[in-house]
């Protein structure tokens, strides 16, 4: 592995604009460390190698010609294939897609290219975004940088996995209830669901649209806050979008100070089910805040305890409406078109083969819930909840600045071990539910390896709407004093560990 | 296919039926409800599209404010209630004209509510209660090409346009309209001839019928006389003329009579009108789907302004009934042949006509006569045909100056409407003023009495009645340019 791969976005960014580095040799050395490492760890979905050198090149010749480029330009970049982007297949993980080339590029993808970020390719994903494992991706599992057998998180794990195993400095990622924070958690790197509204949906396709949030991946919570800055802003594509002005997260990040904030521990998120090891690791992130200056306190949200429930009513109705047009009659996958079938045959065989089982799931689940009869039993009572959940939020909010809690009860599970059971799999997200549910920010930032089983572990941060530099604040500041304590970045002890040696080739060991 | 089918009479002595009217606007904003395309009838199949109207994955809607303005205009004039806020909903069902397998439409949140309408019918004032006006979107169209049904299920194919794909249309629903009795469809075809009338004045649709932008779903039930719980009802669709409206429902009024008393049940369902005269069964609503409504999640709700709307109020324009009233006694027409302007969607033109100069009398004539004809004959509506309302009192001024007759006028419109210019230049160009010289009507007339002597024989004899054919031939040899009248006066006068 190159040396540049461990490097930062942030200085890789600085080495190029120095005219140190080119954008060709940094994409080069991805794509090469991609090539080498993804037939282990299956990142990636599509890697269009060409594009990628090409738009690197144009960035070195900008670049040459004295043109004023962005903190990040050159810099590669791996999409979650949820986001279109013309010239390339966008797939979402699942094979009802399989073949479409969209025509036209999301908002956030257009914003990355003109930011001159180089895109190497697209990551898997869980089919539509629907898991907590990528094992339930159409196409096959990613694994999880830290051990092959485990799951790199889920429905982001192929973007979490690339920046783990250094085949990218950047992901991007889209957050329904968790998708960037779990698998940010349970490999090492950090992942952030802006504030909803913040980041345009447009172009992104859709799973539960009152709860879909793209947002940034990276490796350190710097880069994370570069990239949010380039994806962040008001769409006019998009009605939900705020047209507000947005915090300066970079600046909160540089400043990455604590002292005198109020940090309340969400009582409700933690004890019986939480994995011994991610407590500890939690517990000892609170001391270091605490070290730091930040007052520790302690709130409780009781509605947190219905947002699991409530969250599988609300996301699988919206479902089973946004993924209706996937019917074979536009595009992708399109079976028993024999002109004998009828136009509900061909629909039927279509998505039949077409939808994974979570994905019919969700279809079923959510089709129920808003059958007549039923959805105000069941919609309705969810929509309830969210009100509940949202003035809990605002109420905690009166007492502290940020909230925290562990990003995910447990580390990397193994792959196979929760794809029977579904209630399993869904208590991954069981602390970032709560967040897309009321539309405020989170953040997740490793905390350390848990004792009990050597993987990584996951601090989330949680802020009010709008408030999303205050999750850069506490983020970089525990990063900083955690990198000190650990001598390096949790990362860097993967690659020089035994169990990463497959991430570095034999002479550079 | 016609079913069993009830003496109207005897229905109406029997039954009292209920009618309903679902009432679909196409709006003729410049582009599409939720997306920036052109909102055009005629393109060519799928070029007015875009990825938001295509529903590709990823596209999101954004409302067309314009739109919005149409809507709340259309409230106003219906005496609706604007909602100061309300929401967009997904009506999910599956259909290949249909880009994202659901609607956005609105549901339990309408933009505006309870309005009322009133209407005279042969006399009777009927008020029409109206529960809602609502904003949706249209689906695309399809063609179903091979099979006998020209349905979906047995075509060897369909073609589908996305063209109309995201139209903005307005569905205006009354509210169930007792007491009409024998009226019932005249009250129906009354009110959606009322709408459109509204429609056209208010300048938010092209409301024609025949291509879709004014669509009406007609509901109606019977219960027995003296009672006053509503019976089943159906919902007939395709039903694209005024005259079908009347005809359709006379039709399931006739029907619905002739299975109650036989004892049936009626099935509540959709029907199909068809212009043969009967309808036929469509979906039942038994097998009908649950739509799944919900609050669409990719719009915020639409909150106008009170000040707004109190502004957009003050744009509506005069209502057509007020304005109907006020010209017909003006012009001093029957009613009857003030109804057939309204109907022929002619009154603006008249009045403009009028306006122009013109006598009413002389502009109705021209325009349900003679235009409506070149109309019909080209497939476009009156006022798409190339000659203005000033011109046609230009052309009526020329038969009052005697530069023209009545004969001559028309084919001095001709020219207008080939755009060979203003209606005294096509006078010039075609060399089409009548013969006023009476020497030379006097020569034509010599040569006819002497190529027809018998008959100007009989003529001297005192038949004056025979002078038609001596008129004719006068007339043909001056190529029709020449006054009858005078012509007569003279062949008289020569024969005397």
């Amino acid at each position: 592995m190159s040396e540049i791969l461990q490097e930062s976005a942030a200085q890789l960014g600085a080495r190029l604009t120095a005219g140190e580095l080119s954008s060709v040799e940094l994409t080069t050395a991805c794509l090469d460390q991609i090539e080498r490492v993804d037939p282990r760890v299956r990142a990636f979905l599509y890697v269009d190698a060409e594009r990628a050198l090409s738009s690197a090149a144009g960035v070195d010749q900008r670049r040459a010609a004295g043109a004023e480029l962005g903190p990040l330009a050159g810099v590669p970049l791996a999409m979650k294939d949820i986001f279109t982007m013309t010239g390339a297949p966008t797939t979402c993980g699942s094979r009802i897609l399989e073949g479409w080339i969209p025509p036209y590029n999301s908002t956030i993808t257009q914003r990355v290219l003109d930011a001159g970020i180089v895109v190497l390719g697209k990551t898997n994903m869980d089919e539509f975004a629907m898991g907590s494992s990528t094992e339930n991706s159409g196409f096959f599992a990613t694994h999880n940088p830290w051990d092959n057998d485990r799951i790199p998180g889920g429905s982001g794990g192929g973007s979490a996995a690339a920046l783990a195993s250094f085949e990218a400095p950047l992901a991007l990622g889209t957050d329904t209830g968790g998708s960037i924070r779990q698998p940010a958690s349970v490999t090492g790197t950090v992942g952030v669901k802006p504030t909803y509204g913040t980041t345009s949906r447009y172009g992104v396709v859709a799973m539960a649209s009152s709860l879909d949030t793209p947002g940034p991946c990276a490796r350190e919570v710097g880069d994370a806050a570069l990239l949010h800055q380039v994806m962040a802003g008001w769409d006019r594509r998009d009605s939900t979008s705020i047209n507000a002005a947005m915090p300066d997260v970079v600046a909160a990040a540089q400043a990455a100070d604590v002292r005198g904030m109020k940090i309340a521990v969400v009582r409700e998120l933690g004890g019986e089910g939480y994995q011994p090891g991610v407590q500890q690791r939690f517990a000892e992130a609170l001391e270091v805040l605490s070290e730091l200056g930040a007052v520790i306190t302690e709130v409780s949200c009781p509605s947190f305890d219905y947002a699991l429930g409530a969250y599988y009513l609300i996301m699988p109705s919206e479902v089973s409406s946004n993924l209706a047009r996937f019917d074979a009659m536009r595009y992708g996958l399109r079976l028993g078109d024999d002109g004998v079938n009828s136009v509900e045959d061909v629909m039927n065989l279509t998505r039949g083969s077409g939808f994974g089982a979570e994905a019919k799931r969700r279809i079923i689940l959510g089709t129920y819930a808003l059958s007549a009869g039923y959805y105000d039993a069941y919609y309705g009572s969810a929509q309830k909840v969210r009100t509940l959940i949202t003035r809990d939020f605002e109420a905690a909010f009166t007492q502290a600045d940020v909230l925290v809690s562990p990003t995910t009860p447990t580390t990397a599970f193994r792959l196979g071990e929760r794809v029977d059971d579904p209630l399993a799999m869904y208590k991954a997200d069981l602390c970032t539910i709560p967040s897309n549910l009321a539309g405020n920010c989170a953040m997740s930032v490793p905390s350390g390896l848990s004792p009990d089983d050597g993987l990584p572990t996951g601090f989330q941060i949680m802020a009010p709407a709008l408030a999303d530099d205050r999750l850069y604040r506490v983020g970089a500041a525990l990063e900083a004093a955690l990198k000190d304590r650990w001598g390096q970045p949790l990362l860097q002890g993967l690659a020089s560990s035994d169990a990463g040696s497959y991430l570095v080739s034999e002479g550079e060991r | 296919m016609s079913a069993e089918l009830m003496d109207f009479a005897e229905a109406m002595e029997l039954f009292d039926p209920v009618l309903g009217l679902e009432v679909h606007v196409e709006l003729n904003t410049a582009t599409k409800m939720f997306c920036g395309c052109a909102n055009q009838f005629g393109s060519e199949p799928n070029s007015n599209t875009c990825p938001v109207c295509l529903g590709l994955p990823g596209s999101l809607p954004v409302v067309n404010g314009k739109a919005i303005e149409s809507a709340i205009r259309i409230g106003l004039a219906l005496g609706c209630t604007i909602a100061e806020s309300c929401r967009f909903a997904r009506k999910n069902y599956f259909y290949p004209d249909m880009t994202k397998d659901f609607q956005t439409s609105q549901y339990d949140e309408p933009i505006a509510a309870e309005g009322l309408v009133e209407l005279e019918v042969d006399g009777e004032v009927f008020a029409i209660e109206i529960e809602r006006a609502h904003m949706e979107e249209d689906a695309g169209k399809l063609v179903h090409v091979g099979g006998a049904s020209g349905r979906i299920g047995d075509a060897e194919y369909s073609l589908v346009d996305y063209n109309r794909a995201g139209t903005p249309l307005i569905e205006i629903v009354t509210k169930p309209i007792t007491g009409t009795g024998a009226k019932a469809a005249a009250v129906g075809r009354a009110y959606v001839s009322y709408l459109r009338d509204l429609m056209r004045a208010l300048g938010v649709s092209d409301v024609r019928m025949e291509q879709g932008s004014l669509r009406c779903d007609a509901n109606i039930s019977l219960m027995p006389k003296g009672t006053t719980t509503f019976g089943l009802r159906t919902e007939t669709k395709n039903v694209n003329s005024l005259r079908s409206i009347e005809n359709a429902l006379t039709y399931e009024i006739r029907r619905q009579a002739a299975v109650l008393a036989a004892g049936g049940k009626v099935t509540q369902e959709t029907r199909h009108w068809h212009e043969e005269g009967y309808t036929t069964p469509g979906r039942s609503k038994e097998e009908a789907e649950d739509y799944r409504y919900f609050p669409e999640p990719d719009l915020v709700p639409v909150a106008p302004n009170h000040a707004w709307v109190e502004e957009l109020r003050g744009t509506l324009p005069e209502p057509p009934a007020v304005k109907g009233k006020r010209l017909q006694q003006a012009w001093g027409f029957a009613a009857q042949e003030f109804a057939d302007i309204v109907n022929s969607g002619s009154l603006d033109l008249i009045e403009a006509t009028v306006t122009a100069g013109a006598s009413p009398a002389a502009a109705r004539k021209w325009w349900l006569t003679e235009l409506a004809r070149r109309a019909n004959e080209t497939g476009v509506e009156l006022a798409e045909l190339p000659i203005s309302p000033a011109q046609v009192a230009a052309v009526q001024a020329l038969v009052d100056a005697g530069t023209v007759n009545d004969k001559l006028a028309r084919q001095v419109i001709d020219g207008v409407l080939a755009g060979e210019g203003e209606p005294a230049e096509v006078v010039v160009a075609r060399n089409l003023a009548v013969v006023s010289d009476d020497s030379a009507l006097t020569e034509a007339v010599d040569r006819a009495i002497a190529a027809y002597p018998d008959v100007a024989a009989k003529i001297r004899e005192g038949k004056v009645q025979a002078a038609g054919a001596l008129i004719g031939a006068v007339m043909k040899d001056l190529r029709g340019q020449a006054d009858a009248a005078r012509v007569r006066e003279l062949i008289v006068d020569r024969l005397s």
